[in-house]
C-alpha cells in the first residue's frame, strides 16, 4: 500500500430534504481489493454508491480516485475514468436484444480508448465483442440468450447485464449494488467464482449485500452502515462477531443464517 | 361462433429475412418480399409529379414533402431519442429566413442558400434548445414551443428581417420540376438515412438515451451531448424544409413560425404510427392534401383534424404503418380456444 488508495472517502454527507442519508462517513478501498458494505434497508448504501459515482451530489465531502479529486464530477466523466456501478434497480435497454444493450457502453469513449476486449486491436464489430462479454459473464453463448430482448430476461440475466455493462468499459473498479438480491441460491453460487475472477483479472470491487454469507466469502474487508453512519470496519469475522452488528441485525434472516453457518 | 370461444393467432411468416440485420436470402420471392414495400414507396414518390393533375396539386406534393421532413424530424426526436419537440415553426423559421437573407442580401443561389441553411439553421436551434435538454417529457415539448411564438414577436417588436412585411422576391427554383424532385428526393433521402441511423451503433445510443438515460451516464456517456447531436440533425432535416419553402415561395415572414408546422406532423406521426419514421411520411400524405380540400372551411378544418386524429387514436391507436406492417409480416387466423 505505497501509493494513494484506489479510492478514498472523506466525510461523505449527503441530506435529502433533512433527511441525514449519510452522516461523514470515511472509507478507503485499495487496489484489488473487495470491500462489503452491509447495512439494513435505508441506511445509506445506495446513497452512497450514488454519490461516489456522481449521480448524487454530495452536500459535502470529498472523493479521491487514485489520488485524485472527482468530487462534484459529472456521472458519465466518473464513468469515464473507469469507476463503474451497477443498479439496484436494474436498468437495462429494454427494447434491445441483450448483446445490443452492450454496444452502447462499447460506443463509449472510454471503450474506444482501453481499445478491443481481451488485450489490445481496435475494437472491432461491437456486436461481436458484447457477445463475447455477455459469454464472460455467464450468458451461454450458443442458446438464444444473448439475442433476447432484455425486457424478456429474467432477474438472473438482468444482475449479469449490469455487470457486463461494468465490464464493457474496462473498469479499474465495480461498485455493485446488491447483485445477489433476488437471486436463486444455485443463482448467487454461480455468481460467486464470477466475483472472483473479477478480482483475480485485476478489478476492484465495493459490493453491497444482504447475502452476507456469500459476501463473507468473497470480500476482504467489510464496512457497517447503519443510519447513514458508518458503524464500524473490519476483517469478515471481526465484524461478525460485534454485538453492534448484531444488534443492527437483530431479527434479520440472514444474520441468523451466517451465525448458523459461522 | 362468439368471439369468448374464439382467438385470433398470429404467425410470422416462414421466412428469415427479419432476422435482425442478418440477411439469409433463399430465393428471388423472398428478395422481392423484402425490397417491394420499399420499391413501391420510391416508385410512387417519383411517379406522383408525373401523375397529378394540376399545378395547383403538384404545388400541394412540395407542401407533403416539407410536412414529411418535419414529421421525419419529429419522429426520430421522439421516438428513438426521447425528446418531444414542439419546435418544428422554429426549424422551418430559422431555416427559412437564413435562405431568404443569404438569398437577398448576399445573392447567394439556391443551392448554395438550401444546404447552409440547413447546417447554420440547425446550429442555431441547437444552440437555442441547449438549455431545455436537461428537461423530460411535456417540459421540453413546451419550451420548445414558447421559441417560435418568441421568434415572431422579436421580429416584431425589433422590426428585423423586413419586420412584419417579411423578405419578399426570393429566387425560386429554376421550374417545377425540379423543385418537386428536390423535396421528393430529400424525403426519401431523409427517410431511409434515418432508418439506417436508428440502427447504426450510435443509434443505438440514441435509443439508449430514451431508454434509459441513467444507464448510458453510468457507461461514461454525456446524455446532454447526445442530446446535441440529435437535436441538430433533426433541426437540419427541419431547417432544410424551412430553406425550400421560402424559395417554393419567394417569401419569408413571421408567418412562417406558425404553430401548423409545430402540430401538423405531430398528427402524421399519430396517424402514420410513431417510431416507423416511413408513417409519418405517409401520415403527411394522407393529412396535407385532406387540409387542402378543406381549405375552403377556413379554420374550421382544425375541427377536422381534431377528429382525425381522435378517431385514430381511439380506433388505431399503433398508427397505419404498425398497422400495415403486421398485416405483411404474420398470418392471422381465429383459432377455437
Ligand atoms: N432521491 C432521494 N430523495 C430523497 N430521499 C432519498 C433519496 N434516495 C434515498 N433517500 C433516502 O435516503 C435514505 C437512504 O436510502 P438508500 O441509500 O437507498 O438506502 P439503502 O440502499 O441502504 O437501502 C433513505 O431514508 C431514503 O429514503
Ligand atoms: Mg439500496
Amino acid at each position: 500500500m505505497s501509493e494513494s488508495p484506489m479510492l478514498h472517502v472523506e466525510e461523505a454527507t449527503k441530506v435529502f430534504g433533512g433527511i441525514l442519508a449519510l452522516n461523514r462517513v470515511t472509507f478507503d478501498v485499495h487496489q484489488g481489493e473487495i470491500l462489503g458494505i452491509i447495512g439494513p434497508n435505508g441506511s445509506g448504501k445506495t446513497t452512497l454508491i450514488n454519490c461516489i459515482t456522481g449521480f448524487v451530489r454530495m452536500t459535502s465531502g470529498k472523493v479521491f480516485f487514485k489520488g485524485r479529486d472527482i468530487t462534484g464530477k459529472p456521472a458519465h466523466k466518473i464513468a469515464d475514468l473507469g469507476v463503474t456501478r451497477t443498479f439496484q434497480i436494474m436498468r437495462p435497454y429494454y427494447t434491445l436484444p441483450a448483446y445490443k444493450n452492450l454496444v452502447i457502453p462499447l460506443f463509449s469513449p472510454r471503450a474506444k480508448r482501453t481499445g478491443g476486449w481481451r488485450g489490445g486491436g481496435k475494437l472491432g464489430d461491437r456486436d461481436t465483442v458484447g457477445i463475447d462479454i455477455l459469454e464472460e459473464i455467464g450468458f451461454e453463448r450458443d442458446s438464444f440468450v444473448p439475442y433476447k430482448l432484455a425486457s424478456s430476461l429474467p432477474t438472473g440475466y438482468l444482475k449479469r447485464l449490469e455487470l457486463a455493462r461494468c465490464l464493457a468499459l474496462k473498469p479499474e473498479i465495480i461498485l455493485c449494488d446488491e447483485v445477489f438480491s433476488g437471486l436463486s441460491m444455485s443463482e448467487i453460487a454461480s455468481m460467486v467464482p464470477l466475483i472472483e475472477r473479477l478480482q483475480m483479472d485485476g478489478i476492484t470491487l465495493i459490493m453491497i449485500e444482504h447475502r452476507l454469507r456469500e459476501l463473507f466469502r468473497v470480500a476482504s474487508r467489510v464496512m457497517v452502515l447503519n443510519f447513514g453512519e458508518k458503524l464500524l470496519e473490519g476483517r469478515p469475522e471481526e465484524v461478525m462477531a460485534d454485538e453492534r452488528v448484531k444488534t443492527a441485525y437483530f431479527g434479520s434472516e440472514e444474520v441468523e443464517e451466517v451465525m448458523t453457518y459461522a | 361462433m362468439t368471439t369468448a370461444d374464439r382467438r385470433k393467432e398470429r404467425l410470422d411468416r416462414g421466412i428469415k429475412v427479419r432476422s435482425d440485420g442478418i440477411y439469409a436470402l433463399l430465393s428471388w420471392r423472398e428478395l422481392g418480399y423484402l425490397v417491394l414495400p420499399r420499391l413501391v414507396l420510391i416508385a410512387g414518390l417519383l411517379l406522383l409529379p408525373l401523375v397529378v393533375p394540376s399545378l395547383y396539386w403538384q404545388r400541394v406534393i412540395s407542401n407533403v414533402c416539407l410536412y414529411a421532413l418535419l414529421a421525419l424530424s419529429f419522429d426520430f426526436l421522439a421516438h428513438y431519442v426521447g425528446l418531444v419537440s414542439l419546435g418544428g415553426a422554429l426549424f422551418i423559421g430559422t431555416g427559412a429566413y437564413i435562405a431568404a437573407l443569404l438569398n437577398k442580401n448576399l445573392g447567394l443561389p439556391l443551392i448554395l442558400t438550401i444546404p447552409m441553411a440547413s447546417v447554420s439553421g440547425a446550429a442555431i436551434c441547437t444552440l437555442l434548445l441547449l438549455p431545455c435538454l436537461p428537461l423530460r417529457g411535456v417540459y421540453f415539448a413546451i419550451v420548445s414551443l414558447m421559441y417560435p411564438l418568441a421568434m415572431m414577436r422579436i421580429i416584431e417588436a425589433l422590426n428585423i428581417f423586413g419586420g412584419t412585411d417579411g423578405i419578399m422576391g426570393i429566387d425560386s427554383f429554376p421550374n417545377h420540376w425540379v423543385e418537386q424532385y428536390f423535396v421528393l428526393i430529400m424525403v426519401l433521402l431523409f427517410l431511409f438515412g434515418l432508418r439506417r441511423l436508428v440502427n447504426l451503433d450510435i443509434g443505438l445510443v440514441f435509443r439508449g438515451v430514451k431508454d434509459n438515460d441513467q444507464a448510458v451516464r453510468a457507461s461514461g456517456m454525456s446524455i446532454t451531448y447526445y442530446k446535441a447531436v440529435a437535436v441538430f440533425i433533426a433541426s437540419a432535416i427541419g431547417c432544410l424544409a424551412g430553406a425550400c419553402l421560402t424559395h417554393i415561395y419567394m417569401f419569408s415572414g413571421i408567418s412562417l413560425f406558425a404553430l401548423d408546422f409545430s402540430i401538423l406532423p405531430i398528427a402524421a406521426t399519430v396517424i402514420g404510427g410513431g417510431g416507423t419514421l416511413a408513417g409519418p411520411v405517409i401520415g403527411c400524405f394522407i393529412l396535407v392534401p385532406i387540409s387542402e380540400l378543406l381549405r375552403e372551411f377556413g379554420t374550421l378544418r382544425i375541427a377536422f383534424y381534431a377528429i382525425i386524429l381522435m378517431a385514430f387514436i381511439v380506433f388505431k391507436s399503433e398508427g397505419l404503418m404498425v398497422y400495415g406492417q403486421r398485416k405483411y409480416h404474420q398470418f392471422e387466423r381465429w383459432v377455437k380456444i
